[in-house]
């Protein structure tokens, strides 16, 4: 027997999902948008940030209806936990995926510093890979997927680690580089912090299949920042 | 780990040629609230029923199977009903007082006993009514009577009037099926005081009253025991099926 409830759920899972792609598109025109040093590709992405948070609150809203009309219980209440965690994940990647248009307009016409160049577009392509693979596992709730998705994670970390040791190698060497080098600094943050986002919207899919609330990655960038 | 006072071993029940409990396998401990849980007609109210061998009343019942209280099988020809009924108590659906004063009605079983003790009597009466958590609306109409209550209360003073010949095991059909919003609330609140006093077995179609206070929960579905666990991992992750598509409303 269908319920009425199924119906909701499934439309309530086709916004999240909407969402995750909408996000997906931020990331990866915001890591394309700073890799052309485009500002009016970037800034049109920062005045659309609304649109993010505007979905967010939409499927919290409807979360909370469908737990007050309908109280679920076990696999249905975990599907709807599932969403009502994940969408705040979303949201703060959206946040990053702002913040790195924004740097892509500060960084303007400064000079580009190679090695670096080459690691950021490493990492948005890591970024945007994860984003895409994380509402792929989703949708088919793939645990394994969720799992491997995380191995992505623990890469973008040490690629953020190279960054910062990059950039510091740089100003020490040229400190005209400073600005640019910090900017550098601040988008593969940004790009280390989407990747530990999606790697919670992940441990949230495991939530889902499993009804276990674990840790992927405990030691991970954010908690260094 | 409190010991077990009541233990079922592969009990089977038949109305006639029907099987109506398929072989129940099912203990509890000293204390605490267990709440049963199942479609109409899965066996509950009558597995129930059977552990104050309320189902002799009823002809062309056969019972195989062990049932164990404090070790003492319930079912031995030496096994007398009164002491059982005594020990494990029963409240039923539809609240029903006798049609005299409150005081007499929580008192009957002991007076039946051949207790004449007023002092004594007065004393059980208040103890029973606090314990039911119906003193303070009755205190005052203690020689009126019990029909003159409402659903709630009159539920609660059969549930003192159980209370009141000291049971060990309170078994609740469905207690507040009948009641309104307010007066299930208020049977819920007293019977989370008494769990810690007495072993409560609880029949509800409820299954928002089993999550809120039935510390163990039992699924039963066509005379079978499927699953029974901590009612907190039978609401969040069922290790059976069934017992999952039963509360998530998934039926048929």
């Amino acid at each position: 027997m269908r319920r009425l409830f199924d119906d909701e759920l499934a439309e309530l899972d086709a916004d999240f999902t909407e969402m995750g792609m909408l996000v997906s598109e931020v990331i990866q025109q915001s890591v394309d948008a700073f890799m052309n040093r485009d500002a009016v590709a970037a800034q049109k992405l920062i005045d659309q940030d609304h649109q993010i948070n505007e979905r967010e609150i939409a499927l919290e809203q409807k979360t909370f209806e469908m737990i007050a009309l309908y109280q679920p219980v076990t696999t249905d209440l975990r599907e709807i936990v599932t969403i009502l965690k994940a969408v705040s994940e979303l949201e703060r990647a959206g946040d990053h995926a702002r913040n790195v248009a924004h740097s892509a307009i500060k960084f303007g016409t400064k000079q580009k510093i190679p090695v670096l160049e080459q690691l950021i577009a490493e990492m948005g392509r890591l970024t945007t890979q994860m984003m895409k693979d994380v509402l792929t596992a989703y949708v088919n709730k793939d645990e394994h997927e969720a799992r491997e998705l995380a191995d992505i994670d623990r890469k973008l970390d040490r690629l953020n680690h190279q960054v910062r040791a990059d950039s510091y190698e740089q100003m020490r060497q040229d400190p005209s580089f400073e600005t640019g080098a910090s900017i550098y600094l601040n988008v593969s943050q940004d790009l280390s912090r989407i990747g530990d986002y999606v790697t919670n919207v992940c441990e949230w899919i495991i939530y889902l299949k499993s009804g276990q609330i674990i840790e992927l990655n405990s030691a991970s960038s954010g908690t260094e920042g | 780990m409190s010991e077990e006072i009541l233990t079922t071993q592969d009990l089977h029940l038949y109305y006639g040629e029907k099987e109506a409990l398929k072989g129940i396998n099912l203990n509890f401990t000293d204390k605490g609230i267990t709440a049963l849980i199942g479609p109409s007609g899965c066996g509950k109210s009558t597995y129930l029923r059977t552990l104050n061998r309320m189902n002799d009343l009823i002809p062309n019942v056969t019972i195989t199977g062990t049932i164990k209280f404090k070790g003492q099988d319930l079912y031995a020809p030496s096994a007398d009903t009164v002491q059982i009924r005594k020990e494990i108590g029963m409240v039923f659906q539809q609240p029903n007082p006798f049609p005299f004063s409150i005081y007499d009605n929580v008192i009957y079983g002991l007076r039946i006993a051949g207790e004449k003790d007023k002092e004594k009597l007065d004393a059980v009466v208040e103890k029973s009514l606090r314990q039911a958590a119906v003193w303070d609306e009755v205190k005052d109409h203690l020689h009126e009577s019990a029909l003159a209550l409402s659903g709630g209360q009159q539920q609660r003073v059969c549930i003192a009037r159980v209370l009141a010949v000291s049971p060990e095991i309170i078994l609740l059909d469905e207690p507040t099926s009948a009641l309104d919003p307010v007066s299930s609330s208020q049977i819920e609140a007293t019977l989370l005081n008494l769990r810690h006093d007495y072993t409560i077995i609880i029949v509800t179609h409820n299954l928002q009253q089993a999550s809120r206070i039935a510390d163990r929960t039992a699924f039963f579905m066509n005379g079978e025991l499927i699953e029974v666990d901590q009612t907190k991992n039978i609401f969040m992750n069922p290790a059976q099926k069934q017992t999952e598509d039963y509360i998530s409303g998934r039926f048929g």
